[in-house]
């Protein structure tokens, strides 16, 4: 809903919204149940390592906290490495454009370290894992609104060899 | 054009034939001086020769207009019609009829002379004080036909200097990151221009991810982030060879590069384990040093002129906020305490001020506030934009702003902009691409 409107009255609204999701108190469910908080629980960018095993992890606005459904999914990738001990992985840590460039390569690295940590607490080494922090400059969705700023603020998981 | 009512001149003309003008570039809305750029006069034989040269059919008239320019983008100078000239080039370079210029309603004027002489391109030219009747700058200098466009920018800061009373910034070059390419694919190459946007060159053909070069204070050397084999680096370029190495052996991202003022050191972030800290290198003994030791993540580092201070943009405070320490990392204070957040703070080459970007509700600012924090002043507000950087007389900063025609992120650019400290003067600088990331050199004359 809140989506049709910012496609109909433009930034305005926009600028409305991102209000309201800057607030860190504010939990509403918004943009067709593609958004819990702000962040994204889509399915729309995301790939698979292998059947079942989500590539990636998302977060919000300025945050580098785990969601109990990025923990899940990190438990499925560490599984996954744990069989496949042969593969090693690059955490690409990202920013929404809504931040400074480099404040957002930081931002980035810490949220690609924070998938990382996760993935250590569960068996797998620190030398099969990199880190990669790309901050705003590879965004999945060009869009400025709320949703497509939550696509963007991620961590994903490439296979690395 | 709302700029040019808008602008900030203080023109003094007292009575006495020794006082000369003046324009004051530290206060608004007053109108810019008129003044008068005669085309600087070629004798017939010089002017073949630059032809065959430079192909340019009258190399005075260009670097006139090129000085025409300069004042022109400045906000503080209304240069005047030509056509409206009543005396010829020649005969005014030699002795100006000051009835004819005040006629037209300069105040001031420039005249000059062009020659070839011995391969070379001299050049004279003089500013004149129209009311009072008198010479106030008279010079002259030769340099080699290929650098006829940097005699334009020569002159424009010797009137501006006189004039103003503070060095200019117009024989000077911008740095900057040129983009092509949907957002979520850009292609990011270091490019470099004339100030006014002329003799644009691409430093890297735009294979790896560029970002944030910064000019040496203090010779042509650039410092800039590279995605080289996909690993974030600091590098060090010297634009004249194309000479390039990495910043110092650090294991993992380092990033937010700038110079000291002195042009001996680096600072910038270095990243690892989910925190960012600042850190120095000495490029003459490649000594590293560990400037700030906090979980939090602490970036963009700038140095005072001074080199006593750094001021840099942390969230220890939970959020992104501005703060300065001395230049050995103690004495720590948060110095912004306004709404919002604070980042990219770069300090002024004169000192007493530090420009920032600011986010607040959905919104960026570009800003400046004192050393100490006070004194905030938003200079301008857009959906997007960010990274001032100074010209070297701390008197305007550019910057860039990304516009889109929609939330669904179409029409998407890019740009490179320019404004008075003073907030007025607000200006597009042209690129041949979409730009971002400029950085102002020093004076090149200097």
């Amino acid at each position: 809903m809140i989506l049709s409107k910012i496609l109909k009255n433009g930034f305005l609204i926009l600028v409305a919204s991102l209000v309201l999701s800057a607030c860190a108190t504010q939990k509403t469910t918004t943009t067709m149940g593609q958004m819990q908080g702000d962040v994204y629980t889509g399915t729309d960018s995301v790939e698979y390592l292998a059947s079942g095993v989500p590539d990636r992890v998302f977060f919000a606005t300025n945050e580098t906290v785990l969601t109990t459904a990025s923990r899940e999914t990190l438990r499925k990738q560490a599984a996954w490495l744990r069989k496949n001990s042969g593969v090693n992985v690059v955490l690409e840590g990202h920013a929404d454009e809504r931040g400074t460039r480099e404040y957002n390569l930081a931002l980035g690295e810490r949220r690609a370290n924070s998938a990382k940590d996760y993935l250590m607490t569960y068996g797998i080494s620190s030398d099969r894992i990199s880190v990669l922090s790309y901050g705003k400059e590879r965004p999945v969705d060009s869009g400025s609104n709320p949703l497509a700023w939550s696509k963007n603020r991620r961590s994903v998981t490439v296979k690395a060899n | 054009m709302l700029f040019r009512y808008l602008l900030l001149l203080l023109i003094l003309l007292p009575v006495k034939s020794f006082a000369l003008i003046e324009v004051d570039i530290t206060r608004g809305n007053l109108s810019p001086l008129p003044i008068a750029v005669s085309p600087l006069s070629i004798d017939e034989k010089s002017r073949e020769n630059f032809k065959k040269i430079l192909k340019k059919e009258n190399i005075g008239s260009e670097i006139s207009a090129i000085v025409e320019n300069n004042l022109k983008q400045s906000g503080l100078f209304n240069p005047l019609n030509k056509d409206a000239f009543l005396q010829n080039a020649d005969i005014a370079n030699l002795k100006p009829r000051f009835e004819d210029w005040n006629l037209i309603k300069a105040q001031a004027l420039i005249t000059g002379k062009v020659t070839l002489v011995d391969e070379k391109l001299r050049v004279e030219f003089r500013l004149w004080d129209v009311l009072a009747g008198k010479e106030m700058v008279a010079l002259a200098f030769t340099t080699v036909p290929s650098n006829w466009r940097r005699v334009g920018h020569i002159i424009t800061d010797k009137v501006y200097e006189r004039l103003t009373g503070e060095s200019g910034y117009f024989d000077t070059r911008i740095i900057y990151v040129a983009e092509e390419g949907p957002k979520t694919k850009r292609i990011k190459k270091l490019a470099i221009m004339d100030q006014d946007g002329f003799n644009n060159k691409f430093l890297t053909l735009g294979n790896e991810l560029v970002l944030t070069p910064r000019f040496n204070p203090t010779n042509q050397m650039v410092t800039y982030l590279s995605y080289f084999r996909n690993l974030p680096r600091v590098y060090l370029l010297d634009i004249e060879t194309g000479m390039q190495e990495v910043v110092g052996d650090f294991p993992g991202m380092t990033f937010a590069p700038r110079f000291s003022p002195d042009g001996k050191k680096i600072i910038m972030s270095f990243a690892k384990d989910g925190n960012s800290d600042i850190y120095t290198m000495d490029l003459e003994n490649r000594i590293v040093e560990r400037i700030t030791n906090h979980p939090s993540i602490d970036t963009s580092p700038s140095y005072s002129p001074d080199g006593k201070y750094i001021t840099f943009n942390s969230d220890r405070s939970k959020h992104q906020q501005i703060y300065v320490m001395n230049s050995n990392g103690k004495n720590v204070k948060r110095i912004s305490f306004g709404n919002g957040l604070y980042g990219t703070p770069v300090w002024s080459p004169r000192g007493d001020l530090i420009a920032f970007t600011k986010l607040h509700k959905g919104k960026f600012y570009i800003g400046v506030m004192r050393a100490d924090g006070t004194g905030e002043r938003l200079l301008t507000e857009n959906f997007y934009q960010e990274a001032p950087s100074w010209s070297p007389n701390g008197r305007v900063l550019i910057f860039y702003r990304e516009t889109k025609t929609n939330s669904a992120g179409e029409g998407f650019s890019a740009k490179l902009w320019s404004i008075d400290l003073t907030g007025y003067n607000e200006k597009l600088v042209k690129t041949e691409t979409d730009a971002s990331d400029p950085s102002w050199s020093s004076l090149l004359s200097n």
